[in-house]
């Protein structure tokens, strides 16, 4: 018999695998209770089967795809200006002990506030919603990746600088070889957990701001987050669950991408 | 003397239920060949054999290894990194299982065919290398941990013993303290007393005193050999450091590289109790040079094949 | 030289263990006020002064002074805090003002609901979690398939499923604050350094007193950053939902005053928002510092290995 290929090999471990199976279990006896309940018809609940038939439908519809772009564009905006403003923000604060005793104080008082508490400022302070929505999201994953930029940096072996200096590298080379590379790891980490809560932010921002200048579209424009929110005033509670998996499934494979773009990023990190 | 240490033959064996296989019984017990001392803590190693991983990439880390562990002695075990070792000490103390070949212990079946994996318990009690005290109880705490456990003694009665035995180790003031407060040498001390409190068999050091600094080794070492004196328990030793090898043991086994098997067995003839003035004599030397050619000879094979230091 | 028997009673060099209590908070006083006395001596906290100087400036001058157009509509400064501390504020909202602390308590009153029904349920899930390999299999799969969807987006589910104002908001809050919780504890678990399992069950422990006396206390230190991160998230999801649905609360208050154009109110709104939830922060670490006195002192030794 032929070998199998590589990927075919782990795809059959995987399908091979009691884990495998009993998440499996589990997953189809959660779906059979949540049939039951709302059969039975304790709380008003949708029907895994009718979210199912609703969802063939929205697949077809292109405003539905359209929010999925409003929601994706508003999410990675926000979170780009995160990283270019939060990275050398972050790594000015590990470098310099002044600039972090000036800036990080006002910075941890900020943070508390959720960014949520944001969008009625932002609204009146950006000329369009869309910036404000992306104001928001920039916020939510601003703070997660300036601090795992500064733990990151803070965390690199004193070795590395010594072992540098010893060998002759400027102040300027050391930050470009070894405190640029060494932090890269926790920006990837900081990256992965801000493009998350970016997704938590964006979906409130769009339910609180009535869905962005596109929301006069009506129908499933506006954003996932205003799309369900639509859904729940309009009465058609399948469309709020296929929402609901809609952002799960977005959120999830934006931040998928990004792991596997760290992956890339960082080759010395991988397993033998 | 700590007081309540029993007498050996009429000491009631009382193992807690062991997590996971059944104890080794009785009727496991191969026909015995009386050692001369009392049964108390020979190790017998037979044939062993142990490899790690799947059908594609299998690593053999032991490989036909016999050797005894003479009771009531100190047996120390020498070889290139990663060359199997602690490999073997997992084995007899129950964390890993063995693909061949059985282990006794005195005389009872540990673990062989049939029975891959022996149990944990006090009969065998580890000491970690970089330290497994609980950093969450006091010293007194840790200590009295063991009886507790078992049952064998009430909280006040395990909580004398151990201020007993703390004592006679010279740690008594610290019995208030959190691990995390006192030194790394006395954190080892300290993990030996909790050994010691269960009055195991063997004692498995997995190089206990690596992360310290000489200065403080030699004392410990020192502090091992009278606390040996005392109890007389056997003792498996691992280290990669040759002078402590042969300072501390009876015997030294040195193994060859991976797969390891045991290359040459040292009695090291000199008479306990030993103190450091021992390590300038000429026998002493001349064992060293002994060891350190053959262990050389191994490190070098192990180099060659590019293994990397742990 | 000293003999062989005598090495191990010439080894009683401990340190001042633990003297009697009274000289021991006498000690720690004393610690406490060099410590200020050092911080005071530092650049630290006046570079803190700095930086709030510049952003009040920043803030102040912006819309105060210059008058810049974006910032045309947004309160300055002093009129926030005048409205803040005025008796008899223009917007009705005040230090002096009773609704002023209903809303806050009622905010608090949610948080804390939901914040310890999520470690009530999330503790013990993520202890079993990490635990038990065959439960995680089981059930691992369900919880991460649930857990993309932002706690947010079930706002309108929670409503159609709850009865009330309250209960949705306080579901929302506890579903956030449940994963966090869960999620931590059951790393926390994993995280813990093999050696001490093995340990004990090497002296003789059996499972459920691993358990109890090894995985439960090893876990805690996780266990409380996460419970840090859970109150946080919980203020976060309130907000949210305080936001879109219900009545009184710091969101709903956030809210209205914009709607109403009330915009220093608003302010006051954001800002007793992170006081409070640094606050509800704090609260939680020094109440985990408390119980875990071994690792606030092996912090203190400087964690010497």
């Amino acid at each position: 018999m032929p070998k199998p290929s590589a990927l075919s090999g782990r795809l059959y471990q995987t399908v091979a695998s009691t884990k495998f199976w009993r998440g499996v279990v589990a997953t189809v006896v959660f779906i059979a209770l949540w049939e039951i309940v709302s059969r039975v018809g304790i709380s008003r609940v949708p029907a895994p089967s009718a979210v199912v038939l609703t969802f063939g439908d929205l697949m077809a519809d292109p405003s539905y795809w359209f929010s999925w772009y409003l929601s994706m564009r508003r999410v990675f905006l926000g979170f780009f200006a995160a990283m270019l403003v939060g990275i050398p923000l972050g790594l000015a604060m590990a470098v310099s002990k002044a600039f972090y005793g000036t800036v990080f104080p006002v910075f941890e008082v900020l943070r508390p506030i959720p960014p949520l508490a944001w969008v009625p400022a932002a609204i009146i302070f950006w000329p369009t919603q869309e910036l404000s929505i992306m104001f928001v999201t920039f916020l939510g994953a601003f703070y997660a990746v300036v601090i795992n930029v500064i733990d990151g940096a803070r965390a690199i072996d004193v070795r590395y600088y010594q072992a540098a200096r010893s060998m002759g590298s400027s102040g300027w080379d050391i930050f470009r070889r070894i405190i640029l590379p060494g932090t890269v790891p926790s920006i990837v980490v900081g990256a992965t957990v801000g493009i998350g809560i970016a997704w938590a932010v964006v979906v409130a921002a769009e339910m609180i701001s009535g869905g962005g200048s596109a929301g006069s579209m009506g129908g499933a424009g506006g954003g996932l987050g205003f799309f369900i929110w639509n859904s729940y005033v309009g009465g058609s509670y399948t469309q709020i669950v296929v929402g609901m998996i809609s952002i799960g499934i977005a959120g999830y494979i934006s931040s998928a991408l990004l792991r596997k773009l760290g992956e890339l990023a960082t080759p010395w990190l991988r397993e033998q | 003397m700590a007081g309540a240490r029993v007498g050996h033959g009429g000491r009631k064996v009382n193992r807690a239920p062991l997590p996971t296989h059944d104890r080794p019984s009785a009727a496991a017990k191969a026909p015995v060949s009386p050692s001369p001392a009392r049964h108390k803590g020979e190790i017998r190693i037979v044939n062993v054999v142990k490899i790690y991983g799947s059908e594609t990439a299998s690593i053999r880390a032991v490989d036909n290894c016999t050797f005894d562990v003479p009771a009531g002695k100190i047996t120390v075990v020498v070889g290139p990194s990663g060359c199997g070792k602690t490999t073997l000490l997992n084995a007899i103390a129950g964390f890993h299982s063995i693909t061949s070949g059985t282990i006794y212990l005195d005389d009872a079946l540990l673990c062989g065919p049939g029975r891959p994996s022996a149990a944990p318990g006090p009969d065998r009690i580890v000491v970690f290398q970089n330290g497994a005290l609980f950093p969450w109880k006091t010293i007194i705490e840790n200590v009295a941990f063991g009886p507790m456990m078992q049952g064998r003694l009430s909280k006040k009665q395990a909580f004398e013993k151990g201020r007993a035995m703390l004592a006679e180790a010279g740690l008594r003031d610290l019995e208030s303290n959190y691990p995390g407060e006192i030194s790394s040498g006395m954190r080892r001390r300290v993990e030996i007393t909790r050994a010691l409190m269960n009055d195991p068999k063997v004692l498995l050091l997995d190089e206990p005193y690596r992360a310290l600094d000489s200065l403080t080794k030699s004392v410990m070492h020192e502090a091992l050999l009278e606390t040996f004196d005392r109890n007389q328990v056997t003792i498996f030793f691992i280290t990669h450091d040759l002078e402590e090898a042969i300072f501390l043991g009876h015997r030294v086994v040195i193994m060859t590289t991976r797969p390891c098997r045991p290359k040459k067995i040292l009695t090291v003839d000199i008479p306990h109790p030993r103190d450091y003035s021992v390590l300038t004599t000429k026998r002493f030397r001349e064992y060293l040079d002994e060891t350190i050619a053959a262990v050389h000879e191994e490190a070098l094979k192990a180099f060659a094949a590019g293994e990397r230091e742990r | 030289m000293l003999a062989a028997g005598e090495i191990n009673a010439s080894l009683s060099d401990a340190p001042a263990g633990r003297s009697a209590d009274g000289t021991d908070r006498v000690r720690r006083v004393k610690v406490a006020a060099y410590r200020l006395r050092q911080w005071l001596g530092s650049p630290r906290p006046y570079l803190m002064l700095l930086g709030f100087g510049l952003f009040f400036a920043f803030w102040y001058l912006t819309v105060e002074v210059w008058k810049l157009p974006r910032f045309s509509q947004m309160p300055g400064p002093t009129t926030v805090i005048s409205e803040w501390l005025s008796p008899d504020p223009t917007y009705g909202l005040s230090i002096y003002s009773p609704e002023y602390y209903q809303h806050i308590w009622v905010s608090w009153r949610r948080v804390s609901i939901a914040f310890l029904l999520a470690t009530a349920t999330g503790v013990p899930l993520g202890l079993f979690l990490g635990w038990s390999l065959r439960f995680k299999e089981y059930v691992f799969p369900v919880f991460e398939l649930l857990r993309p969807i932002p706690p947010l987006a079930w706002v309108p589910l929670a409503i159609i499923m709850f009865q009330g104002s309250e209960t949705p908001i306080v579901f929302l809050t506890f579903l956030a604050s449940f994963y966090a919780t869960t999620l931590n504890t059951m790393l926390g678990v994993e995280s813990i350094d093999v050696s001490f399992v093995r340990a004990a069950y090497c002296l003789g422990a059996r499972r459920r007193q691993v358990f109890w006396h090894v995985i439960v206390p090893g876990a805690m230190p996780f266990i409380f950053t996460g419970l840090q991160i859970s109150v946080g998230v919980a203020w976060f999801s309130l907000v949210a939902g305080e936001m879109v649905s219900g009545q009184y609360g710091l969101g709903y208050l956030i809210n209205t005053s914009y709607t109403m154009v009330q915009y220093p109110t608003m302010v006051i709104g954001m800002i007793t928002l992170g006081v409070v939830g640094y606050a509800t922060s704090a609260a939680v670490r020094i109440f985990g510092n408390y119980l875990m006195q071994w690792r606030a002192r092996e912090l203190a030794m400087g964690g010497e290995k």
